[in-house]
């Protein structure tokens, strides 16, 4: 049946926004641990 | 403590993988729907997941106004945030459902209305937490919060009693469930739930680090420190 | 009580007379009230029989926009002057600058109101086939559920970057109910189609719900500016 096309669909845009949102959990720690690296750094 | 939450998240992952395999091949087909119909196994316990976390959001706002703890502060952030990625799960897949199904991408489904009303509230907050240059940005927060949750109720009724004069299509269905069916909902509503358990986790130590941060630098601004 | 009273009443009588004196602000915000009336005209045909149908959602749609306009200054005198500063200082209880503040916009918007809505009767050969009278408590009703939650906004976004846009993205998910009521009310005492005592009574509950969070929670915000 075609609409099987739009299981995948919702399947693959669910997974597709968690990982973006993993994305971006990932990105702003190592942002936020390179900040504190280098006020440690300057502060020392 | 640290060690918990990795083994958390690979549970999470194993949990996950586990759902997936029972919603596409263990659970039976729906007689009338087919295969489209198993969509509901991620729109609905994404769904459920959304308003646990906005309801923790409301808690933690209220302890924050009445405490002024700064840690409820964190938790009300964190939920409101976590809370808008699954909301915008339910309102994503739930048009994808109803298309192949119903035929149309929307309706004033009752669910589904509150849900995107919903999701503009707790947009609204957290642009508000984003633009907002006061240094009481967290009251301000809370106080939104509050006024959202007052005005679900209103938004339930006013769509329930629009629909009972403008009749529309019920999408996602109502009735008795196939115990079956019920066993993988909560599977994948298990599953979701440790995922949300995750995320407000990282989310949480992200937003300490972040304060930390902030407070590292205004302390060696204040020291004169050369940046 | 009456301390309350009376600083309510001057707080609001120096508003209306300044606002009076210096009637740019409130001449602008008719001009654009027409404007939106007449650019609605333009884009829904008021012949066809659908736009008599969406006539209530039209016109309270153009009411929002203007009260938006409105609303959106509504502080800013008082941030000019410092004025929200002496008012933290001094002992007036915060929620009667509150009343007088949304009484005053509720006045404003009324005006404003009073201009386009017999505008759109004009433009949209409107006629209430049910029973007219009941626009009034529905006008009234909904302009309050408007003004109240955007008085109460605009003192929120005072500290916010784009703090213009900000009160809208606040006021619009928050008000769906009340506009919802206001539509759906109109358009059935427009039709004569169905009662709007539904809708009236779910304005009246919202109004008062809004109405006591404000006034309960104004003087956090006011502190946290």
């Amino acid at each position: 049946m075609n609409s099987t096309e739009f299981l995948y669909a919702a399947y693959i845009a669910t997974w597709l926004i968690h990982g973006l949102y993993i994305g971006m959990l990932v990105r702003r720690n190592s942002r936020l641990r390179q900040q504190m690296k280098d006020l440690n750094k300057s502060g020392k | 403590m640290k060690r918990a939450f990795p083994i958390l998240a690979v549970v999470t992952a194993i949990l996950l993988a586990y759902a997936f395999y029972e919603a596409i091949w263990v659970a039976p087909m729906e007689r009338t729907m087919g295969d489209v119909q198993r969509i509901f196994y991620y729109h609905v316990p994404s769904a459920w997941t959304a308003f646990l976390l906005f309801f923790v959001n409301l808690v933690a706002s209220v302890i924050y106004l009445v405490r002024r703890n700064p840690r409820a502060d964190a938790v009300a952030l964190v939920s409101a945030e976590v809370g808008v990625v699954f909301c915008t799960i339910v309102l994503v897949t739930g048009p994808i459902w109803a298309r192949p199904v119903w035929g149309i991408w929307w309706t004033w489904d009752i669910r589904l209305t509150t849900t995107l009303v919903l999701w503009l509230i707790y947009v609204s907050y957290l642009v508000l937490r984003r633009f907002s240059e006061s240094s009481q940005t967290p009251k301000l927060a809370a106080v939104l919060a509050i006024f959202g949750a007052l005005d679900v109720p209103l938004v339930y009724f006013s769509i329930w009693f629009f629909r009972t004069q403008h009749p529309q299509p019920v999408i996602g269905g109502g009735g008795s469930i196939d115990p079956r069916m019920l066993h993988v909902l909560l599977i994948n509503w298990l599953a979701f739930s440790c995922l949300a358990l995750v995320f407000s986790w990282a989310r949480y130590r992200l937003e300490l680090l972040q304060r930390e941060v902030e407070e590292a630098e205004s302390l060696q601004s204040l020291r004169g420190v050369p940046q | 009580m009456s301390l309350m009273r009376s600083i309510t009443w001057a707080t609001l009588a120096k508003d209306i007379r300044l606002e009076w004196r210096s009637k740019d602000a409130l001449n602008s915000m008719l001009f654009f009230s027409l404007l939106v009336v007449v650019i609605f005209s333009f884009s829904f045909d008021p012949n066809a029989e659908e736009s008599r149908e969406i006539a209530g959602g039209l016109i309270w749609v153009a009411f929002l926009f203007a009260a938006v306009v409105a609303l959106n200054q509504t502080w800013a005198r008082e941030l000019r002057n410092q004025v929200l500063d002496a008012y933290r200082v001094s002992p007036a209880p915060a929620t009667a600058l509150f009343v007088a503040k949304a009484l005053g916009n509720f006045i404003l918007v009324s005006v404003l109101e009073a201009l386009m809505a017999p505008l759109f009767m004009i433009f949209y050969n409107l006629r209430a086939l049910g029973a007219a009278w009941q626009l009034i408590p529905v006008a009234i009703l909904g302009t309050w559920a408007l003004v109240v939650n955007g008085t109460f906004f605009a003192a929120m976004s005072l500290r916010t970057r784009s703090r213009e846009i900000m009160l809208p993205l606040l006021l619009f998910p928050i008000s769906i109910p009340a506009v919802q009521s206001m539509v759906e009310a109109t358009r059935i005492i427009l039709s004569g189609d169905g009662a709007a005592r539904f809708w009236i009574v779910l304005l009246l509950t919202y109004d008062m719900v809004f109405t006591t969070a404000c006034l309960a929670l104004f003087e956090t915000v006011l502190q946290a500016e």
